[in-house]
């Protein structure tokens, strides 16, 4: 069903040279063209050269712009994770600043005492806050002063990893951890070697709520996922997708880098996603942001759809604006070739009525010479007989004669006829009188201006001369001007017709109408061949075949022409013709 | 009245000579323009019969010098082939132009016409 109405519809406004012969063998008849095959060339063509640059110039756009827009999304990642990780370094920078100043600037007596130690405690508190306890530990592990909400005094932690980390590295930050409290916190340690070789390790709980503030305080929204993570992959800091504080991630740990670096990985829930980590210095921990590409993609893909809608769109009208031309241009160029065919057929049929003539002349006067013999030799015999009493008066052999005599004459009058055939395909050279001429040819359109009201009006100079010319050459330029003149008044018009001597050698013939007018760009072709105004009736033949015998002539033609008034068509003819073209003449008859 | 005939078909003249005989006209012929010529130069005659095309010199050109010979004297083309300007020449020089093949009657009433017009002038 909808393949037949597609048929129908290709049958329907499928081009008119689409169908047409392929031409037989190329180049025989001069030309000849392919129109199917200049088609689709001219289609090819058009269309690569001016879509592909398009999609070209799209796809490096879409690049760009991609690139552009990772750019955009990757830079606040990246931000977020330079600006947090020198906060977070700040902070414990701080607190570990601290407690080394403390054990730096006082001995293991003065921090043993608990007194001491407590308002120490306190003024750290009020000073910076987030420490939640605070304990002196000497070279052994014994816990030998505590300040803080526990009782831990004379613990000993000696056997624990992270004091003998502490002893190997002066300063000690510990993952976040559970311990004793079972609330999330971790400790700062740090190692002072005094002058007589005792070991004191003052070791600070942090509470890790302000830590976690530094973090959650970044104001993401849910698609993006900021934590801390130490370097077994727990996490230190609640996670939106990865729950609470000692969850292990599900991501692999990175390897170690104190700039930021991101790549693109697929988030828990497969989505495509962001990951960009950074290691804060000296600290087991990690930070780590997962952004969703989802929402900071959005407006990537609205942009990618307008392109390619864009793209949709100029494609589909370059295709058709290019469709359309290709087939006006090669219906163009078949409607040309078609007139061209049809006017060389003419040409060509014309040539051979003239050789025809020809021949048929050349056969008429070979044949009459040997025919006149005939005449007067049957004649000669008919003479004898009616003449003389010689023979006697034989009727039968005069009957005989008679016959061969009336069929000579046949014979004649048939040559006579040919001869008489052939005189008009020659150039007829005549003295001429162009008022009659003139007054034969408005005679043939007589009727047709009473029936359109169109006023004709003669004004004839005395003294026109009697011109040498082809009188039905000049009746055919006269006939093809006048009619183009009818064709362009409206009903009702006016044609004026004057005849004029402006030289005594010359007789001048003008032709003025007030119908519509030539228009100043059509005005330089309207004696090309096949060039017609008159869309579907002219051959476009006429004026310039007018244009050919008025210059056979020896003449000229000249057009005067306004749109919208009128037009002037003047005919200028020699009196007496050139030599040369007599001789031309005169050759055409021999 | 005294006829010169001028044909290059000796075959066509001879006949036409021996046919204006039986009606009483006397007729020469010729079958080249030199003997015209010559024969003219001999006798008088009163009208030439001229084919219009002929080897050497046509029909039209040994009128012309006919013509200075015998300034009196009136002339007929015969020719086979009708063309406008043989026409034309010979028809302005004053002289009749006849197609071949043509019937004696014709001739002859023609030959009479041009003569008795001379008489007439004469």
């Amino acid at each position: 069903m909808a393949r037949n109405a597609l048929v129908m519809l290709w049958e329907r406004f499928k081009p008119a040279f689409w169908d047409a012969d392929d031409p037989s063998e190329p180049g025989v008849d001069g030309g000849g063209f392919n129109y199917r095959r200049i088609w689709k060339l001219v289609v090819l063509l058009v269309t690569t050269v001016s879509v592909v640059p398009l999609l070209v110039i799209t796809f490096m756009d879409y690049n760009l712009n991609r690139k552009a827009m990772q750019a955009d999304f990757v830079y606040p990642i990246n931000s977020l994770l330079s600006n947090t990780k020198l906060s977070l370094a700040s902070f414990l920078q701080q607190r570990q600043a601290v407690l080394e100043f403390i054990v730096a600037d006082h001995s293991l007596e003065e921090l043993s005492d608990e007194f001491f130690l407590h308002e120490l405690y306190h003024n750290m508190k009020a000073a910076f806050g987030g420490f939640v306890d605070v304990g002196l530990i000497d070279g052994y592990g014994k816990q030998l002063a505590y300040v803080g909400p526990f009782d831990l005094k004379g613990k000993d932690y000696s056997e624990q990893d992270w004091f003998a980390e502490v002893l190997d590295r002066r300063v000690f930050i510990s993952d976040v951890f559970l311990g004793f409290r079972d609330v999330p916190h971790f400790v700062i340690a740090v190692k002072r070697i005094c002058y007589d070789g005792t070991i004191m390790i003052l070791r600070a709980t942090i509470d890790t709520e302000q830590f976690f503030n530094l973090v959650q305080s970044l104001n993401l929204r849910a698609t993006t996922d900021a934590f801390l993570v130490n370097r077994q992959g727990v996490l230190q800091t609640p996670s939106f997708s990865h729950g609470d504080v000692l969850n292990e991630i599900s991501y692999p740990v990175p390897p170690y880098s104190d700039v930021p670096v991101i790549f693109e990985i697929e988030d828990i829930r497969q989505n495509p996603a962001y990951m960009g980590y950074v290691y804060v210095e000296n600290t087991p921990f990690i930070f780590m942001v997962v952004k969703q590409q989802q929402e900071m993609m959005r407006n990537w893909w609205r942009l990618r759809m307008e392109m390619f809608g864009f793209l949709l769109i100029s494609v589909t009208c370059i295709v058709a604006v290019i469709l359309t031309s290709a087939t006006v241009l090669v219906r163009r160029i078949y409607e040309a070739d078609r007139k061209r065919s049809i006017a060389l057929h003419t040409v060509e049929h014309t040539n051979k009525m003239a050789s025809i003539g020809r021949l048929a002349a050349g056969v008429a006067h070979e044949i009459n010479n040997p025919l006149a013999v005939i005449n007067e030799k049957a004649g000669l015999i008919k003479d004898i007989f009616s003449f003389s009493d010689k023979y006697g008066q034989d009727k039968k052999l005069l009957s005989l004669v008679d016959s061969i005599l009336m069929s000579v004459e046949r014979c004649s009058a048939i040559t006579h006829r040919l001869l008489g055939f052939a005189r008009h395909v020659d150039v007829q050279l005549e003295q001429v009188d162009v008022v009659q001429t003139v007054r034969d040819v408005l005679g043939f359109l007589d009727k047709e201006a009473q029936y359109r009201d169109i006023h004709v009006s003669l004004d004839i100079q005395e003294n026109v001369p009697m011109i040498h010319t082809d009188k039905g050459q000049l009746q055919q330029v006269l006939l093809n001007i006048v009619n183009n003149a009818f064709a362009a008044v409206q009903d009702g018009g006016m044609i004026a017709i004057a005849l004029d001597v402006p030289q005594p050698s010359e007789v001048q013939i003008s032709i003025t109408d007030n119908g519509c007018g030539i228009s100043p760009e059509n005005m330089k072709r309207i004696f090309e061949p096949f060039f017609s105004t008159k869309s579907k009736q002219g051959t476009g033949l006429g004026l310039s075949i007018t244009y050919g015998l008025v210059k056979k002539l020896g003449g000229l033609i000249h057009v005067q022409s306004e749109l919208g008034r009128g037009t002037t068509f003047t005919v200028t003819l020699p009196v007496a013709r050139a030599q040369k073209e007599e001789e031309s003449a005169n050759s055409a008859c021999g | 009245m005294r006829i010169l005939l001028v044909d290059d078909e000796l075959e066509l003249v001879s006949a036409l000579a021996e046919r204006l005989a039986i009606r009483g006209i006397a007729a020469d012929y010729a079958i080249t323009g030199d003997q015209a010529l010559r024969m003219a130069g001999e006798n008088d005659y009163d009208l030439a019969v001229l084919d219009v095309k002929m080897p050497h010199v046509s029909g039209l050109e040994l009128w012309d010098q006919l013509h200075v010979l015998h300034p009196r004297m009136r002339c007929i083309f015969l020719t086979g082939h009708t063309s406008e300007r043989d026409f034309q020449a010979g028809t302005r020089a004053g002289a009749l132009y006849l197609l071949k093949p043509l019937k004696i009657e014709v001739l002859i009433q023609n030959i009479r016409q041009l003569l008795e017009s001379q008489g007439k002038i004469g």
